[in-house]
């Protein structure tokens, strides 16, 4: 695997293969000197065109934790703005000497056109609302280690709730966890999910109350508040009320269910009630497994199969 | 059987001693005669073997076992009357980094066109008879092909106020169109169509409801929907189709649609013409061959407005061009300068070359017959255009010499960098056709020969070698 720009890059074979290997990256981040010289003498540049501040960060401690080097670029500090293309911003730094690009740009598909540019490995870290793959292996990573699954997630009844359509964390966390054998529920309004998602083991619906008693997890995606302001949603707190998590719709849950967002919450839309009360809430172990995870992934792409450790 | 000397003039001289005499119309002069020789014949009866004679401008006979000062080879060929396009993006004035009147035209003449109707979104845009003029003027110059730029519907394509449709038609503009700006408000197209209704002209609409397709990208469906990209969905065409057959059910002006892309499109303007309106109808050869799969490495150069769609569309469309639904084919050559194909998808500009890959498209990828062939790619549109009396002639005596010369079995690789446009955005790079056009001939002139464009020097030099 030389890229990872899709879910549909990683065959089941290969997620299991990344899941142990971030089994030993976990371990690693347990110790008091989480790091290992694996990495040592590579370099991996981010490259955000969009911002993000967990994603990014979360990517550059996997980088340092393996003692690779790591090169920063976003946006906003950058000549893009003085309008450098892509291509010329990628050319250049690849000339610097790059081993791993990881790129997010609100534009879907700009890193596979990256690939075409560099030499490098290519992690795509989020593009427009086609995919974001690291989020879905530490969420179905999360989802397998919390519930005990193993590798897979055979028959685990899955909700992912909200706006589908802009969502590149829908698009990639539908794909991979229906091939990990899981049975998923998309639950949005019929602006919000675009036609032709359902399939094997995908089923919609707009009923939420009808779903929550049934599912082991229950996924809640942000929904952006300019969503709103476009006109996509109807007046006032109807959207919350028929697709917000609020005590009513938690208290529905099973006792053994999970809660989990890919965050940032919006608070008062998607996320009604304070998640800290939330006694299935694994939000913040999806941070801390993205860490291993981006370390797993980063490791099979520039790794020499020895973790030094 | 012919005379070549019947048309020999006092210009002879000149052309003796050496200088061929070019007319300001672009007509070869000075009883020359060219035979196009071995090719077969394609007129409304059907395609038969002939030679043709040109002298003077003028196809001067047609049959068998012709002779003249200079031969073209046209044995396995179809001869014909020249392409007439309805739908070229020539880009000057304003984005000449993209393609020029000249390089757009040498394009079309490799093409097999002799006329091309310009696209009125230049900058400024072809809403006045300056403009208008300017293009003319820069296409007669340049000579490879006639071109006549279409007018704007609303002043600078804002759809807004309307043109001086009667000013622009004094100067001889017959189409009239805002082309990738549909006329959105329906007050503003039924004046329009009152106002054009006894001009003599045809308004041309592209068919978007922009509220529909805000942001979009390509063909909303399974492919879109995986890709996460904004969807440009049919019913945006339908929509503002349907609108419009209604207003010229409503006010009985002609209308053409163009570069119609959807099944449902093809439905309803089958329907409007079975009630007897005067409609008519065209689609770009990428939308009879390619579908939005295409678009799933996020390639911008398979990103086109209207988009591609899917496998079901293009059978309704090449049903409709075959039963007589769809009138035309029309390119929409829209070149792009190669950095502006490099954005991301979303951003990117919509728009394909066209002209020198639609004959093969169509042969390949439609139907080898050549009379239909000729129908909608040359009798159509130049009647559709308003320039019947000089394109889309029959091949006969006496008739002007704006002739294709194609092979409908040449087996060829579409390469981007082989191309005459100055732009690369080639849709069908590496994509075998079948079918190239050989020669051209402008009002007798040979603008292309053995798939070569002819520039003005060598043009100029034609005759000096002939007789073989």
């Amino acid at each position: 695997m030389k890229h990872l720009l899709s879910t549909h890059d990683l065959d089941v074979p290969t997620v299991a293969a990344i899941m142990n290997v971030a089994d030993h990256m976990s371990e690693i981040n347990a110790r008091s000197v989480p790091k290992v010289p694996a990495l040592l003498g590579r370099t991996v540049a981010s490259v955000f065109f969009e911002d993000s501040t967990r994603t990014r960060v979360s990517f550059e401690t996997a980088a340092k934790r393996l003692s690779a080097d790591t090169m920063s670029f976003s946006a906003s500090t950058s000549s893009v703005n003085k309008g450098e293309s892509i291509r010329d911003t990628i050319e250049t730094l690849s000339a610097i000497g790059v081993d791993a690009f990881v790129v997010r740009h609100a534009s879907s598909g700009v890193p596979v056109s990256v690939t075409e540019w560099t030499d490098a490995s290519v992690v795509n870290a989020g593009d427009g609302w086609h995919q974001h793959p690291t989020q879905a292996l530490l969420d179905a990573y999360t989802i397998t280690r919390e519930l005990g699954t193993g590798n897979t997630l055979a028959g685990v009844r899955v909700a992912i709730v909200g706006d589908i359509k802009h969502s590149r964390v829908a698009r990639s966390n539908i794909d991979l966890f229906a091939r990990l054998g899981a049975r998923v529920t998309l639950v949005a309004p019929g602006m919000l999910l675009p036609a032709g998602l359902a399939g094997p083991g995908i089923t919609v619906t707009d009923a939420l109350d009808d779903v929550l008693p049934d599912v082991e997890v229950l996924y809640m995606l942000r929904v952006q508040r300019e969503r709103m302001d476009a006109g996509l949603l109807p007046v006032g707190g109807e959207y919350s009320a028929r697709f917000g998590l609020d005590e009513r719709r938690a208290r529905m849950l099973s006792g053994d269910a999970i809660v989990m967002h890919p965050g940032p919450m919006n608070r008062g839309i998607e996320m009604v009630m304070d998640p800290a009360e939330l006694p299935g809430s694994r939000i913040l172990a999806q941070v801390r497994n993205g860490v291993s995870v981006r370390m797993a992934v980063l490791f099979r792409l520039l790794g020499d199969g020895q973790l030094g450790a | 059987m012919t005379d070549n000397w019947e048309h020999d003039s006092g210009e002879a001289t000149a052309e003796r001693a050496g200088h061929a005499v070019t007319k300001k119309n672009g007509a070869t002069t000075g009883g020359r005669s060219i035979v196009i020789k071995g090719g077969t014949v394609v007129n409304r009866g059907g395609a038969a073997r002939a030679d043709v004679l040109v002298v003077d401008g003028l196809v001067s006979a047609v049959g068998e076992d012709l002779t003249g000062d200079e031969i073209l080879d046209a044995a396995g060929c179809h001869v014909s009357s020249g392409f007439v396009d309805l739908h070229a993006h020539l880009r000057e004035p304003g984005r000449e980094e993209a393609e020029t009147i000249t390089t757009g035209t040498r394009a079309a003449a490799l093409g097999g066109y002799t006329a091309v109707v310009a696209m009125p979104n230049t900058e400024p845009a072809q809403d006045c008879p300056e403009v208008v003029a300017f293009v003319k003027a820069r296409a007669a110059e340049a000579g490879w092909c006639d071109v006549h730029p279409a007018g704007c519907i609303t002043v600078g394509r804002l759809g807004k106020v309307l043109a001086a449709f009667e000013t622009l038609a004094s100067v001889g503009v017959r189409i009239f169109t805002d082309d990738g700006n549909g006329v959105q408000d329906p007050l503003i197209m039924r004046r329009a169509l009152e106002y054009s209704r006894h001009l003599g002209i045809t308004l041309a609409q592209h068919c978007e409801v922009a509220r529909l397709t805000e942001g979009a990208v390509m063909h909303e469906g399974q492919c879109c929907s995986a890709m996460g990209v904004p969807g440009w969905p049919a019913i945006a065409e339908e929509l503002m189709l349907h609108r419009d057959i209604e207003l010229v059910r409503l006010t009985g002006a002609p209308m053409h649609f163009l570069h119609l892309s959807t099944a449902g499109s093809v439905d309803l303007v089958r329907r409007a013409k079975a009630d007897g309106l005067p409609v008519t109808a065209e689609v770009a050869p990428h939308h009879l061959a390619l579908t939005d799969e295409l678009l799933r490495g996020f390639d911008p150069v398979f990103k086109v407005n209207p988009p591609l769609r899917t496998a079901a569309d293009i059978a309704a469309l090449r049903a409709g061009l075959l039963d007589g639904t769809i009138d035309a084919v029309a390119t929409d050559h829209a070149p792009h300068a190669h950095h502006t194909k490099q954005m991301p998808l979303d951003s990117a500009p919509p728009g394909m070359l066209g002209l020198e890959t639609a004959l093969g498209v169509v042969l390949t990828a439609v139907s080898p017959d050549p009379v239909r062939v000729v129908e909608t790619m040359s009798w159509n549109p130049a009647r559709i255009a308003g320039i019947g009396a000089e394109h889309g002639r029959p091949v006969a005596r006496g008739e002007p010499a704006n002739l294709a010369v194609w092979d409908s079995s040449r087996v060829w690789t579409v390469d981007r960098a082989s191309l005459a446009s100055k732009s690369r955005n080639t849709p069908f790079h590496g994509m075998e056709l079948r079918g190239r056009n050989v020669h051209t001939l402008l009002r007798g002139r040979v603008t292309v020969r053995d798939g070569i464009a002819q520039e003005s020097g060598d043009a100029r030099s034609i005759g000096s070698g002939g007789g073989r």
